[in-house]
């Protein structure tokens, strides 16, 4: 049975490995450094490459931490620290079971109650949607690192004569502040790699473009967009596109994982 | 380090060493006041506010996919979950293709990867040293880390043909006889969407599974062990232990798989049929949804999306609901699985 289960094993390994060694292939053909600093270009001229898409990438999941951090990190602050009776449960478990909301129905939803009222597909919808999806996980991952705050802190404070909202802004969150910080980079990988809440709230553009006021291009939809062309030249540049995107997640994953890694060694 | 950070905190009030990361106690102290305290209550009640508002966006997403489907739900009532015909020109609008193949591309998915979630955890926990357990699982998250958009590039360009030119006609050949593996194939199919959709639910799976498996005390394996149980019958008797924490992790998954978007519009074929052959283009709520929504011209043809969206919404929200029930009756909300 070790045998069965360690194969399982060796095959979820594998699979990872095996995408992540098709994405390194497959991006180094067309990657170059005009490729991260040009914008695209019609499909029978040379060097087009995905700057607009970086920029805007970069731009909306900035506009998406700006909403989505300040509000998730103080939901947290109130789930592990006023959040242990009825109530707290039950804003919990709702918080809980919103993280699993499929994150074309955040599309959908931006699209009803901002693109369609205002007219035109913008950045800041894009923002929006993605600040939406990291609320839920970012109020989570918050409330468990200040859980991990051994009680003592608090007591020490309060009994220092401190209110309570001091000793909670100034000495238990300061306290789980890496913690809080780790989870936050977990979400923002996440909402970096999302698509499906950008396809009708920014939509792209075919230029490096700034006004949030407008639609935006985004990596993954670059990607989307020029798997589905019919040009080998354009599906050469979705593959470089991913590895871009991909370096940059699992970047963000690893240094997570070095960070935590740290932590635990210390405690 | 912990002790030592409350140890300073109470004793040194006096100068603050800067190399302490929490001065802020013996800071406090020196303002202390005797004013009653606004602070607190103000506090606790915005904080509050920003948990009640994302606990209720619940409500704000149902509440305006409803108004915003409102005409599709008027003009077709029920017919709109059990017709099948969908056609924009026309204006007729049935989800029952739609609903099919999620249902299906979900169901295929959570076949491939239930077992081998479940094989992986049992590793994880039971079988492999800590020494291997937690890298193995730092690699399985990283699988939940890839975006679905890249899963979708994948599966189209590496995986789809592979299948179209050397799994699908070995399938077809031994099992070409029944009307699931019959038909014309060209990679791109329900089956492939199950397939591409089990790579992307095993790590919450096996994440979720891995957090109950610690759940069981250790006392249940000893126990069954000093029982003269072998390592394989306690690994049963730990499985029975988790059955409910296990169901959850599926369902779960099973959640994950319906909403999933991107990678399954990319390899499904996305043809509104209901077909007998595993082999044949379908067609999910999700990816219609992603291909139609900008293309719409229509009202009606726009509201039935947000329909679809809506009810896309609810069924996930329901498993979701269940799971997280399941999941939390073992694990009591803790474990690293919760947010992957």
């Amino acid at each position: 049975m070790t045998v069965l289960t360690a194969a399982c094993a060796a095959v979820a390994v594998l699979s990872l490995f095996l995408i992540l060694g098709y994405i390194l292939a497959g991006g180094l053909r067309s990657l170059s450094f005009g490729f991260l600093i040009h914008d695209p270009k019609p499909v029978d001229e040379p060097g087009g490459g995905i700057a607009n898409g970086i920029v805007g990438s970069l731009i909306m999941i900035a506009l998406g931490s700006m909403f989505g951090l300040p509000i998730g990190i103080l939901a947290g602050v109130f789930l592990s620290e006023f959040g242990s009776n009825k109530f707290g449960q039950v804003l919990r478990f709702l918080i809980d079971t919103l993280t699993g909301t499929p994150s074309i129905v955040i599309g959908v939803v931006v699209w009803t109650v901002m693109v369609h009222p205002m007219g035109y597909f913008s950045a800041l919808a894009g923002g929006v949607a993605l600040g939406i999806m990291m609320m839920p996980i970012v109020a989570r991952t918050t409330e468990e690192m200040i859980r991990l705050v051994p009680h003592s802190l608090r007591e020490a404070g309060l009994a220092l004569g401190a209110p309570r909202w001091r000793v909670t802004l100034g000495v238990v969150l300061r306290t789980a502040a890496s913690g809080v910080a780790t989870g936050a980079m977990l979400a923002i990988a996440r909402i970096a790699g999302e698509t499906a809440p950008l396809l009708f709230t920014a939509l792209s553009l075919n230029y490096l473009s700034t006004n949030l006021l407008q639609p935006m291009a985004s990596l993954t939809f670059q990607i989307y967009y020029y798997a589905g062309s019919p040009y080998e030249v354009w599906h050469d540049m979705a593959w470089a596109a991913t590895l871009v995107l991909v370096a940059m997640i699992l970047g963000l994953n690893i240094i997570v994982k070095i960070l935590t890694r740290n932590r635990h060694q210390q405690g | 380090m912990e002790s030592n950070l409350a140890g300073a905190a109470v004793e040194s009030p006096g100068p603050v060493n800067p190399n302490q990361p929490s001065p802020s106690a013996a800071r406090v102290l020196r303002k202390r006041s005797a004013r009653p305290r606004l602070g607190d209550p103000l506090f606790k009640g915005a904080t509050g506010l920003f948990a009640v508002m994302i606990a209720g966006l619940a409500a704000f997403i149902m509440v305006s996919m409803a108004i915003g489907s409102r005409l599709a739900f008027e003009k077709f009532g029920l017919s709109f979950l059990l017709k099948s015909i969908w056609d924009p020109v026309k204006g007729e609008f049935g989800a029952l293709p739609f609903i099919y193949g999620t249902v299906a591309s979900s169901l295929l998915a959570l076949l491939i990867a239930v077992p081998l979630s479940l094989g992986v955890a049992i590793f994880l926990v039971e079988k492999a040293p800590r020494k291997l357990s937690e890298p193995i699982l730092f690699v399985v998250q990283l699988l939940a880390a890839i975006p679905s958009v890249v899963y979708g590039l994948w599966g189209v360009f590496v995986l789809a043909p592979l299948l179209r030119e050397s799994v699908y006609p070995k399938l077809q050949a031994i099992l070409g006889f029944t009307p699931l593996f019959s038909g014309h194939q060209n990679g791109l199919g329900l089956l492939s969407a199950g397939l591409i959709l089990s790579i992307m639910v095993l790590p919450i799976i096996t994440a979720v599974t891995t957090d109950v498996l610690r759940a069981v005390p250790n006392t249940q394996r000893e126990a069954s062990l000093a029982l003269g149980a072998t390592k394989w019958e306690a690994t049963v008797i730990v499985l029975q232990n988790a059955k409910s924490g296990i169901s959850g992790a599926i369902i779960l998954g099973l959640g994950r798989a319906i909403g999933e978007t991107m990678a399954v519009t990319m390899i499904i074929g996305n043809r509104p049929q209901i077909s007998a052959s595993l082999f044949d283009p379908s067609y999910t709520i999700a990816s219609s949804i992603a291909n139609e929504f900008t293309e719409a011209t229509s009202e009606i043809h726009l509201q039935s999306l947000v329909a679809l969206g809506l009810i896309l919404f609810i069924v996930t929200f329901i498993i979701n609901m269940l799971a997280r029930l399941l999941v939390w009756g073992v694990t009591r909300g803790e474990g690293r699985g919760a947010h992957v």
